[in-house]
């Protein structure tokens, strides 16, 4: 598990990998947060595309980044999250919370996204 | 006609560290059925759930807690998961299975945790004593494989199969 950001102006992107459970979100989370508190963030990309199994821990870790990214007067969003994770954030409603993009859509020439099994 | 064909006991201690450790020990064993890996992640997220369960919620403040994991491999397919705790029980299980209920906001707990089991899962039972503890209880028959037969665990067993790219994780 590990998380590398990358400040671009008022944009932040977590680009979050490994598995996501309660042990290792706790660490996730901290590191995100300071980053947040220490700029002044409109944008927080949560990007997924790296991350190889999460449980509904990492719904709360992003329902916590989208709740102080709002408080802090910016929003956050989640990026590329593959397929079998998709499901879980299915299951939550996250989309509803903050928006879920696909940020690796356009350069695609196929129809061979991985984790191709979603629809 | 469903006969138990494998089965595995593991017992370990209720520390978050170990939740990685007990999906890996279900994911393997769990592998012996040849399974398309969506099953599989289902199943291994199902597990994580009910083991964080244990960890942040029976065994609160409470050191030395042990989590007993129990699975059964069916001869049609079915696996059983029983994943037990000694910790505190839960006062109102419908309350608790409630999608976004959860007792510890703070750690952000999304409450989903037996949503996500159920969703996972083809059957989700839980039965749970104050001050004595949690059982749950979980059942996920696998699709089918192409090709038919049993004859293959054991092949799979000696790691001759690999599992089905039916599906890709990413």
């Amino acid at each position: 598990m590990s998380v590398e950001l990358k400040l671009d102006g008022d944009k932040l992107t977590a680009y979050l990998t490994g598995d996501i459970d309660h042990h290792t979100a706790a660490g996730m989370r901290a590191e995100i947060d300071r980053a947040l508190r220490q700029n002044s963030i409109k944008i927080l990309t949560l990007d997924f595309s790296g991350v190889t199994f999460m449980d509904s821990s990492g719904i709360g870790l992003v329902m916590g980044r989208q709740k102080l990214a709002c408080e802090l007067g910016g929003r956050c969003r989640v990026a590329d999250p593959p397929a079998y994770i998709s499901k879980v954030m299915k299951i939550s409603g996250i989309g509803r919370l903050c928006e879920i993009v696909d940020t690796r859509a356009p350069v695609r020439t196929g129809s061979h996204r991985a984790g191709g099994e979603e629809q | 006609m469903k006969k138990c064909i494998n089965e595995m006991k593991l017992s370990f201690s209720a520390v978050s560290e170990n939740e990685a450790f007990s999906r890996a020990c279900v994911s393997s064993f769990v592998a012996l059925l040849d399974p398309y890996i969506s099953e599989l992640a289902e199943l291994k997220t199902a597990v994580s759930e009910a083991v964080t369960n244990c960890i942040v919620h029976a065994y609160r403040g409470q050191p030395g807690g042990v989590v007993w994991i129990h699975m059964r491999l069916y001869s049609d397919r079915r696996v059983y998961i029983k994943i037990r705790d000694k910790g505190c029980g839960i006062a109102d299980i419908d309350r608790a299975m409630q999608p976004l209920f959860t007792t510890a906001p703070e750690e952000e707990r999304a409450g989903l945790g037996f949503a996500v089991m159920e969703s996972f899962t083809d059957q989700l039972r839980v039965r749970s004593s104050r001050q004595r503890g949690t059982t749950v209880v979980m059942e996920k028959t696998l699709s089918e494989k192409e090709k038919d037969g049993y004859s293959d665990l054991q092949d799979t067993a000696a790691g001759g199969r690999k599992l089905r790219a039916g599906t890709s994780l990413c």
